[in-house]
């Protein structure tokens, strides 16, 4: 198994690591069983993603794709970002091997669940998000 | 120390083909290339390698009162003694056999193939250090059981088992005993005839011999099916044209690793225990399976918060290759299996790193490791929602 020169780069220097505090919305994917848990803090001001922040326990595949995610949502209004998929995480990244395309799975995942946790404190029904990774 | 180094730690996975076994193989691929089975003379010379290479390596385990044949490696002579065994047995109506959770996919899936044929299995559960008694070997016996298997040492947390004390016990209760002594080879002295060992499986590539090329001893007398049909080489137990270089170089590789077992102790002792010292300063890190029986140069241990697979690939960045018991590394969702055996939570199975080192490491490597080691550790635990819930 190989990776890309971009899941290395984004594994050695991966971008938008930390926490928000205060953040707007904040979402977990994974659980440490699987041996994956990313967590995504989001700060968002006049429907725009402002900043981007994540944590990651996991492969080095887990770590890059937490990073790509947050490089493809930032600065993006909430409902571009709600677009975000899987397959543009991969793509982003020049591919991942097989067996790590689940870790593509849970960026987005971690990403739509920060967003719905963002939609629940703007008092909006997060559920036709959530229908449309669950 | 800026400069990079390349440091192989992962001698449990493989070892490099020593300059003195290759050498010894050379002549049998191009010059003396006859098939030894062949009567002219100019197949003299590979015939009578193989059967040196057969004599040194029952000197090296004492193995003057069976046969050894020559097999390509530990996963085949894990598969045809057990299978061997018990396809013999079972026309005697014994259909029960005895293993351990701990033991190598190799004996567990041969296993998993005899369950599924009507054979009954007992896998012995290790204590949380990964220990296997010989009390629990007795208990499981039954007057069915054809056959008892347990590995000499483990190949992931190093604890080496009584194989002596368990070998007894089944001789005592007429039972046959084999044992996976892939990871033991050249780190304790194997001595079939007084461990009281039936059959024993060897494989090359862990002591310095090429991949492909491994031995099962049959202690006289047992009757074992093939596993391979076809001609008569090896007494017609293993047919196949010999691998005549690989068999040279496997039975020296076995000759120097049975000869020097206490200087290799000694050094490797000296060197893992120092690798392990300067490991065990890191915060939040735990040693997987016993100190007291264990490989010379065997280390485990699971790191708080991160995943191995993300340590591997950093240490890797730095010629540093190393293993773990992370899913991740396997291919499949689940971390190691003895890992989990010895009743570790998958978290800390996911987190787990191996260092195997062998004499041919040495103190520069062990500071190399040292050195990156740790800020590798702090530095994925910085991205780690695991790791400040831990109050680190």
């Amino acid at each position: 198994m190989q990776y890309s020169q971009k899941v290395i780069e984004h594994f050695t220097n991966p971008h938008n690591v930390g926490e928000i505090e205060n953040a707007d919305g904040v979402g977990e994917a994974g659980n440490d069983k699987c041996g994956d848990i990313m967590k995504m803090y989001l700060k968002i001001e006049n429907n725009i993603i402002k900043d981007v922040k994540f944590k990651t326990f996991g492969c080095a595949s887990a770590i890059a794709t937490s990073s790509i995610a947050t490089d493809l949502i930032k600065g993006k209004s909430v409902e571009d970002a709600v677009k975000l998929t899987n397959k543009a995480v991969i793509d982003a990244l020049d591919g991942l091997p097989a067996i790590k395309v689940h870790c593509s799975v849970l960026a987005e995942e971690a990403v739509k669940a920060a967003l719905a946790d963002y939609y629940k404190r703007q008092g909006i029904d997060p559920a036709p998000l959530l229908e449309s990774f669950e | 120390m800026d400069k990079k180094r390349f440091v192989y730690a992962d001698n449990a996975a493989t070892t490099r083909v020593s300059d003195k076994v290759f050498a010894i193989m050379q002549p049998y691929f191009s010059n003396e290339f006859a098939n030894p089975n062949s009567i002219y003379s100019f197949a003299h010379t590979a015939r009578n390698a193989i059967e040196d290479a057969r004599r040194k390596t029952t000197d090296a385990i004492n193995a003057k009162n069976g046969n050894v044949y020559f097999t390509s490696g530990g996963t085949e002579s894990d598969n045809w003694a057990i299978t061997g065994v018990a396809a013999a047995e079972s026309r005697k109506g014994k259909k029960h056999i005895i293993s351990t959770k701990v033991e190598h996919y190799s004996v567990l899936n041969a296993l998993e193939s005899l369950k599924k044929q009507g054979f009954e299995i007992t896998l012995l559960e290790a204590d949380a250090e990964g220990m296997i008694t010989p009390d629990q070997v007795e208990k499981a016996i039954r007057e069915d059981t054809a056959l008892v298997s347990v590995m000499y040492a483990n190949n992931e947390i190093g604890t080496i088992y009584p194989i002596a004390d368990i070998g007894a016990i089944c001789r005592k209760r007429n039972v046959l005993f084999h044992t996976d002594a892939v990871q033991a080879m050249g780190c304790v002295k194997i001595d079939v005839e007084n461990q009281n060992i039936d059959l024993l499986t060897l494989s090359g590539h862990k002591f310095h011999a090429p991949k492909g090329i491994g031995c099962l001893y049959v202690r006289k007398g047992i009757a074992l099916n093939n596993l391979i049909h076809g001609g008569g080489q090896e007494k017609g137990k293993r047919p196949g044209t010999e691998n005549v270089p690989y068999i040279t170089g496997f039975a020296e590789a076995v000759s120097i690793a049975a000869n020097t077992v206490n200087e290799r102790v000694e050094y490797v002792t000296n060197l893992r225990d120092k690798l392990l010292e300067g490991i065990l300063t890191i915060p939040g890190v735990k040693i997987n399976g016993t100190m007291k029986q264990r490989l010379c140069g065997n280390i485990n241990v699971s790191l708080e918060a991160i995943e191995g697979e993300s340590i591997l690939l950093a240490l890797d960045m730095k010629g540093i290759f190393a293993s773990s018991g992370s899913a991740c590394t396997s291919g499949s969702l689940d971390p190691s299996h003895v890992l989990l055996a010895i009743g570790l939570p998958h978290a800390l199975a996911h987190g787990s790193l191996r260092f195997t080192l062998n004499e041919e490491n040495t103190m520069e490597d062990v500071e190399y490791i040292l050195e990156h080691l740790p800020p590798i550790v702090q530095n994925l635990r910085n991205m780690s929602p695991l790791w400040r819930e831990k109050g680190g």
